[in-house]
C-alpha cells in the first residue's frame, strides 16, 4: 500500500485566508454593491472553512456546528441585504455605492 | 490532514481562479456564476474533511438559495450590464486595498505555518464518528441536544429575517390611499 499523501493543515488554513482576503479586497474595490454583497459571501465562506478544519483537528464537532449556524445567519444576511438593494434602487435608480451622497445635496 | 491532495488543490485552485473572477468581472452575472463554482469548490473541499452534512447544506443553502436570491435581484434590477466601476475606483484605493490584503495574508499564513495546531483528543475522532453511524448523524444528535437553544433561536432570527426583508422591500404607500 502507498503511504498516505498529507496535506499540511496550514496549508489549507493559508487557502481560507486568500480566499477571504480576496473577498476584502473586492468589497474594497467595487462600487456595484451586488458584487459587494457576493464578497461579503466570499468572506463568510472562507470562515466556514476555517471552523471545519479546526474541528477535524482537534476531533470537536463544535466547528461544524458553527459553520450550521453561519450558514443560517448568512441565508438571513443576504435576504435583508437584497431588499436593502431593491430600497436603495427604488430611491436612487442605481446600485452604485457611489451614488450614496443624499446628505451632500 | 490525511486528504487527498491532487482533489484538495484541484478545488483549491478552482475556488481561488472563481474568486478572482468575481472580484474582477464587470459584469454581475458573470461574478454571480463564478461565486456558484466558489460554493460548489467548497462543498468539494468539506466533502474531503469527511464534513458531509455541512456539504450538501452548502450545496442546498449557499448555491441553491443564496444564488437564485442574487440573480434574480440583478434580474429584477437590470442590472446584467457591465458596470465599469473598478475603472472609475481611486487608483490610490486600489493599490491600497490591494497591497494591505497582501500584507495581512502573508501575515496570517505566517502565523497558520509557524503554530502547529494542538492535536487534542476530542471525542469525536474519525473513527468515533464513524462508529455512532457517520457525520450526518452524529451531527444530529448534538444539534438537538447540545445546541438546542442556539438553534431555536435560529428560527427566530429566520423569522425576523423574513419580516425585514418583506419590510425594507415593500413599497411605501403614499399616504391616504388604500
Amino acid at each position: 500500500m502507498e503511504p498516505v499523501m498529507q496535506v499540511e493543515p496550514w496549508v489549507v488554513l493559508s487557502f481560507c485566508a486568500a480566499i477571504f482576503f480576496i473577498g476584502l479586497i473586492g468589497v474594497m474595490v467595487r462600487r456595484n454593491i451586488l458584487v459587494i454583497m457576493m464578497c461579503i459571501e466570499l468572506m463568510l465562506n472562507a470562515v466556514n472553512l476555517t471552523f471545519v478544519v479546526f474541528s477535524r483537528q482537534l476531533n470537536h464537532l463544535g466547528g461544524q456546528m458553527s459553520v450550521f449556524f453561519v450558514i443560517t445567519v448568512a441565508a438571513a444576511e443576504s435576504a435583508v441585504g437584497l431588499g436593502l438593494v431593491i430600497a436603495m434602487y427604488r430611491t436612487l435608480r442605481s446600485i452604485d455605492t457611489d451614488e450614496i451622497q443624499l446628505l451632500r445635496e | 490532514m490525511d486528504i487527498s491532495p491532487y482533489f484538495f488543490y484541484a478545488f483549491a485552485g478552482l475556488a481561488i481562479a472563481a474568486a478572482l473572477f468575481v472580484v474582477l468581472k464587470e459584469n454581475p452575472v458573470s461574478s454571480a456564476f463564478s461565486l456558484v463554482l466558489v460554493f460548489f469548490a467548497f462543498a468539494g473541499i468539506y466533502a474531503l474533511m469527511n464534513a458531509h452534512l455541512i456539504a450538501v447544506i452548502q450545496i442546498f443553502v449557499y448555491a441553491g438559495a443564496i444564488m437564485v436570491l442574487f440573480v434574480f435581484v440583478i434580474m429584477l434590477l437590470n442590472a446584467d450590464v457591465p458596470s465599469f466601476d473598478m475603472a472609475r475606483s481611486h487608483i490610490a484605493v486600489k493599490i491600497l486595498s490591494v497591497v494591505l490584503g497582501i500584507v495581512l495574508m502573508g501575515m496570517f499564513i505566517h502565523v497558520f505555518q509557524q503554530n502547529q495546531t494542538p492535536v487534542s483528543h476530542g471525542a469525536f475522532t474519525p473513527e468515533a464518528i464513524e462508529a455512532a453511524g457517520g457525520n450526518t448523524k452524529v451531527l444530529s444528535e448534538l444539534m438537538f441536544s447540545e445546541y438546542i437553544l442556539p438553534f431555536e433561536l435560529t428560527s427566530v432570527l429566520l423569522l425576523a429575517a423574513i419580516v425585514g426583508a418583506v419590510a425594507i422591500a415593500k413599497r411605501a404607500k403614499p399616504k391616504g390611499a388604500h
